[in-house]
């Protein structure tokens, strides 16, 4: 029981008649040879961790190690219970939740990687908003994160979720791709609609490059945690819809890749180019090396 | 390599900020301490390329002399390793080593004093996801990832060696993924590195260790996943 590619993670869930979650689960006790139970607890025990990754920083934010981000998440919090929000419930709320993480990250806070630290944000960003606003079950995010592994794993397999192979497309691209086909299970979709829905966000990402200030995983990190969560949301918003994608899963993640390894390297974590490279960002990138 | 295991997209559970630059630097000394065969009383790190550039605002020291002090990736205490090693009167020190194209982006020599007086130096290349390698054992170029149970043999390159290792595993019912033989000149000292399933049946090491070319047996059990 395994899967090469979306192609074949959507076969198996047409014979089993069933969820994306699913399949990963079985997939997952199959070959770590071990009980539905136990990848259960794990998965609440990553859940945990990452709901209080959101927390801390919006209770008690703390300046980020680089000291360029530090309080921006309670600062939308704030902005949202004041009812000053023109986002809505849901985007308000897991924008600021997503760059609750990042905050959490860069104080030396416990995360976790999902894909990577630099854009941990989103899954749970988009995820713990939906819980809340739809009052859902653990149990029901549990198997959207399932659902999310099992994206994240086809992009680890086939493509790539390294910044410094692929550019942040890689990195927040594809976190939000998890998030967006998370999102549509958990709201009731098809496993079809899933992947239309990461199609959608890996089609609005295409080419985005990977260009930390001072090569810290502060900033543009941060921002792009809460822009993930955003496009994220309007990819499952389309597939839930029945808006459907021209260009199959499969391709669309080929294609990333192509376009990751043509992707200058001075754009890809290298903190050469892009918004490094800008006066301001050499100049904040100097002052964080000499601390 | 093992299989991509959905803990290994959503994972690890890590103190950040960066896989590489912070939970990669950990799991390297983590790797490294269990070499040790006392208490650890001294320890020194190189560091090279990226890690020389980024390390402090990377929080690499401390995730690196939290692993040594045997914290794992997710380990609370990292950011309070400084304080916590002087109270365990472990000194430490940080050199920044010259670029060197030649050398992984994300390498570190880590050198380790114990109080029993063994010494030695492992060097770790961060690959990137928290994924890493230890690439040099002393002078002697090894590749083990800790993804398996490991161990180390410290023998001369003598003929029977390996055969003697391999027939005490084998009575041991050991099943073997990956074994390798590395050294630097014929007849001198040689590293062979064992990577299998399971864990290591007691009586093992010493059975290894009756074979008078074998020097030094270490085992490393499989690092935590995620």
């Amino acid at each position: 029981m395994d899967f090469k590619n979306a192609q074949e993670l959507l076969e198996l869930c047409k014979k089993e008649n069933c969820t994306i979650s699913s399949i990963m689960k079985k997939r997952e006790c199959i070959l770590s040879e071990t009980t539905e139970e136990a990848i259960t607890a794990q998965m609440d025990h990553s859940l945990k961790i990452m709901r209080e990754s959101v927390a801390a920083p919006i209770n008690s934010p703390k300046k980020s190690i680089g000291g360029l981000i530090g309080g921006e998440a309670q600062q939308i919090n704030r902005h949202r219970l004041n009812g000053n929000s023109i986002c809505g419930p849901v985007l308000s709320k897991a924008i600021a939740y997503s760059m609750a993480v990042l905050e959490t990250n860069t104080t030396m806070g416990l995360i976790v990687a999902a894909p990577t630290a630099g854009s941990s944000g989103v899954l749970p960003g988009l995820l713990l908003a939906l819980q809340e606003e739809y009052h859902l079950s653990d149990s029901a995010v549990i198997d959207a994160l399932f659902n999310a592994g099992a994206i994240g794993y086809l992009a680890m397999r086939n493509a790539t979720v390294a910044g410094a192979v692929g550019g942040c497309q890689a990195e927040v691209g594809v976190a939000s791709a998890m998030a967006a086909s998370a999102a549509v299970e958990l709201m009731g979709g098809t496993p079809e609609q899933c992947l239309h829905a990461a199609v959608s966000v890996l089609m609005n990402f295409l080419g985005l490059v990977c260009d930390p200030i001072g090569g810290l995983v502060e900033c543009p990190c941060q921002g792009r945690n809460a822009a993930g969560v955003a496009v994220a949301l309007t990819g499952a918003e389309l597939a839930l819809s029945g808006v459907k994608q021209l260009i199959p899963f499969d391709e669309m993640l080929l294609t990333m890749y192509q376009v990751g390894k043509q992707i200058p390297p001075g754009l890809r974590e290298t903190a050469l180019g892009g918004c490094a490279a800008t006066p301001t960002g050499k100049k904040l990138g100097c002052s964080i090396c000499h601390k | 390599m093992a299989f991509i295991s959905v803990f290994n997209v959503l994972g690890p559970e890590m103190i950040g900020p960066s896989s590489s630059h912070t939970a990669g630097a950990c799991s390297i000394a983590l790797l490294a301490q269990q070499m040790a065969d006392s208490p650890i009383t001294d320890v020194e790190f190189t560091l090279y390329n990226s890690f020389a550039q980024t390390y402090k605002g990377h929080g690499t020291d401390l995730a690196l002399l939290g692993g040594v002090m045997g914290f794992s990736t997710d380990d609370r205490r990292i950011p309070n390793a400084f304080s916590i090693a002087k109270e365990r009167g472990i000194s430490y020190k940080y050199i920044e080593a010259d670029p060197d194209p030649d050398i992984h982006p994300n390498t570190v020599d880590i050198h380790i004093t114990c109080s029993g007086g063994r010494s030695y130096t492992v060097r770790g290349e961060s690959l990137g996801g928290g994924k890493m390698r230890i690439s040099r054992i002393n002078h002697i170029d090894v590749d083990f990832s800790g993804e398996y149970s490991t161990l180390i043999i410290v023998h001369y390159d003598r003929p029977g060696v390996l055969a003697h290792i391999t027939g005490c595993l084998s009575e041991k019912n050991v099943n073997i993924a990956f074994m390798k033989l590395f050294r630097e000149t014929k007849g001198d000292i040689a590293y062979s590195i064992i990577e299998f399933d399971g864990t290591l049946p007691e009586d093992a090491e010493s059975q290894i260790l009756r074979n008078p070319n074998v020097q030094d047996v270490i085992f490393i059990p499989i690092q935590r996943r995620s």
